[in-house]
């Protein structure tokens, strides 16, 4: 069946009908090009959704105090819940089997100096910690450490951007900036995926900050990191006993909804992934989809080859070709085609997902790839299917007596 | 050469069954040329399609050159058909996207002759048929002529025991048509076995026995004194 003298045969075949094998070859590339991109957009949009969260740790629960609504042993509603550094401890102490890391973060906005350039950023007075849940990436100098907290160092860590913005392509590392009429010492610089606001960050001390603001020991946010091997279920159980630890502590009533509010990132981030599942389960949906199209095509044309090349068949019987050789001929051919163009469409589909790359960003869609082993088991399948598509009406044809088959007019 | 006995053939059409061959009983000796002749409906063609092993009998028995041709599947059949017989269709039936030589060179190809001989032996035939400068022309650039005498060609590279004809001359102008006899005949005279299906009494005059059928049965068997076509040409 393999022999030179079959393919010599084959090709002058396919060579000399060229609108038939265009056909059906197209019909295969497309079905596979299609389906290769549009699986490759499917993993894209997980990437989307994995590089959202990807920039902060996901092991952090964001613990921020709220107004009451309901009024509770002695206390009226709408009142005010705040924290404070005793807080902390409390955490560190009550739930350190589960706690790696705790930190506040202290918030304020404000004009920041650097000689003749100012501008407007947020200044976040944050623990040690806070690099970690953050994913703060230092480019030069240091973070903020145990000894600046203990010491109330006027230190401040600055974003790239605000460096860019305020130094130019100064060195900033040691230099003194004026934030919020006071002067702080740049130690370090950082960067951050998170993107430009995240770069647009100054850190300092949690406990300078309070000492500015006449020495007090308020908290805006505590951020809570959980040991990761306590798992989805350990972080939402976390989740549950901080919020009882909290009403309790500040007296808010149990059934208060608003008194204290945890965002738990792990349960987000699962709830994401989920979604991002379910879309690309749709995008698979309609990518095995058009595969199927692609065999229903393949299947519709072999069809058309073979009745159109039923009188041309039976020539060949009557000349001695047996149904063997017939079938044989009908699916090597076909299979050929599919094979190529399968293949080439593939090679084609995986061109375009990779030249994509970033530019569908702003439709959720980053870095689309597929699976290579994916890809082809598709191809192969098409070529499988094709081929069996193809065996049924050729097995007819080769059963057709050659005297109907050369009626056929 | 060839020995039939007794053949019967009906087909179904429908409910009722057609009977076309009703008990023929026919041998036809090594190098004969034989004309079927017949108007239509008496069965001629489906006779031929029987010797052909393109259409199987009900009844009866077929020898070909001492092998009973009896029960055989598509591939035997086919494997028969490429070693025994070689085919002139009225519609000459070349494939189209072939070159008169890959025609001429098909049989072979089915007889696993290497490319290479295949070629050769293609040429050879095309050679006398007198056209061996068309060689390469596609059937749609040949004349009707042309294209029988290359399908002739077609059918005697297998070098097949007998041939069959049917209508060979049936869409060619009676000038054509002689010319593909001569053909014929000369091949006859180099002693192959000819059978030819015709209506046309001067085609069945040129050869050199006449079988008359009627409603399935033969009404007359003769041996006639051939007209040499060359005359005419």
């Amino acid at each position: 069946m393999f022999s030179r003298d079959n393919w010599k045969e084959i090709f002058e075949t396919i060579h000399k009908n060229k609108l038939r094998t265009f056909l059906s070859g197209f019909t295969v590339a497309l079905g596979i090009l299609i389906f290769v991109v549009l699986f490759g957009m499917g993993n894209g949009l997980v990437n989307t959704f994995n590089e959202f969260f990807g920039d902060d740790a996901t092991n952090v629960l964001y613990v921020f105090p709220g107004r009451t609504t309901i009024p509770y042993k002695g206390y009226k509603s709408n009142r005010r819940i705040e924290f404070d550094n005793s807080d902390l401890v409390d955490i560190n102490k009550n739930f350190s089997m589960f706690v790696e890391y705790t930190t506040p973060r202290i918030s304020r906005g404000g004009l920041v100096k650097y000689k003749n350039e100012s501008n407007n950023y947020t200044t976040r007075a944050v623990g040690p910690a806070h690099q970690y849940a953050e994913k703060t990436i230092m480019m030069k100098g240091r973070f903020i450490n145990e000894e600046d907290i203990k010491n109330k160092t006027k230190y401040v860590v600055i974003g790239r951007l605000v460096e860019n913005d305020l130094f130019g392509n100064k060195n900033s590392l040691g230099e003194y900036i004026d934030v919020a009429g006071s002067a702080f010492m740049v130690i370090g610089v950082f960067q951050d995926d998170g993107g430009d606001n995240e770069e647009r960050l100054i850190y300092m001390p949690y406990t300078t900050r309070q000492l500015i603001e006449k020495n007090n020991d308020k908290v805006d946010q505590i951020i809570v990191a959980f040991k990761p091997e306590i798992g989805y279920a350990g972080a939402m159980a976390l989740d549950l006993s901080l919020n009882r630890f909290f009403k309790e502590k500040k007296y808010i009533s149990p059934d208060d909804q608003n008194g204290i509010f945890i965002r738990n990132i792990a349960d987000q981030l699962k709830q994401n992934q989920q979604f991002a599942r379910v879309l690309q389960i749709i995008v698979a949906f309609v990518a095995f989809g058009t595969i199927i199209a692609g065999i229903i095509g393949i299947s519709n044309i072999m069809v058309f080859v073979v009745k159109e090349r039923t009188k041309e068949l039976g020539i060949r019987k009557a000349l001695g070709a047996t149904p063997k050789s017939v079938i044989g001929s009908i699916l090597l051919e076909s299979v050929f085609i599919t094979t190529i163009s399968g293949f080439f469409g593939m090679l084609l589909g995986v061109f375009i997902l990779n030249s994509m790359g970033e530019k569908l960003k702003d439709y959720f869609i980053t870095n689309p790839y597929i699976d290579i082993t994916m890809a082809i088991s598709a191809t192969l399948v098409l070529i499988l299917f094709g081929a069996i598509a193809g065996y049924i009406p050729a097995k007819r044809a080769a059963e057709i007596k050659p005297i109907e088959a050369l009626r056929d007019e | 050469m060839i020995e039939i006995k007794d053949l019967h053939k009906s087909y179904k059409m429908g409910s009722n069954s057609l009977h076309v061959l009703k008990g023929i009983n026919f041998s036809v000796e090594d190098g004969e040329l034989v004309a079927i002749m017949g108007s239509s409906g008496s069965g001629k063609s489906t006779l031929l399609n029987i010797l052909g092993m393109l259409d199987v009998l009900d009844e009866g028995s077929y020898t070909l050159d001492g092998v009973p041709i009896k029960d055989l599947n598509e591939t035997k059949a086919a494997q028969y058909r490429n070693k025994f017989l070689g085919f002139v269709f009225q519609s000459f039936n070349l494939i189209n996207y072939k070159s008169a030589m890959e025609n001429v060179a098909l049989p072979l190809y089915y007889q696993k002759v290497g490319r290479k001989e295949r070629q050769e032996k293609a040429l050879k035939y095309l050679e006398q048929v007198g056209l061996r400068e068309w060689a390469d022309h596609l059937p749609s650039e040949l004349s009707g002529g042309q294209k029988q005498r290359v399908a002739i060609a077609r059918a005697m590279a297998a070098e097949p025991k007998v041939l069959l004809a049917d209508e060979p001359t049936g869409a060619l102008d009676s000038t054509t048509s002689y010319e593909v006899m001569d053909l014929i005949q000369k091949i006859n005279d180099a002693g192959n076995t000819i059978l030819i299906v015709t209506h046309e009494p001067d085609i069945a005059d040129m050869c050199k026995r006449i079988v008359h059928l009627k409603d399935g049965v033969i009404v007359e068997d003769k041996k006639i004194t051939q007209v040499r076509a060359s005359q005419y040409v």
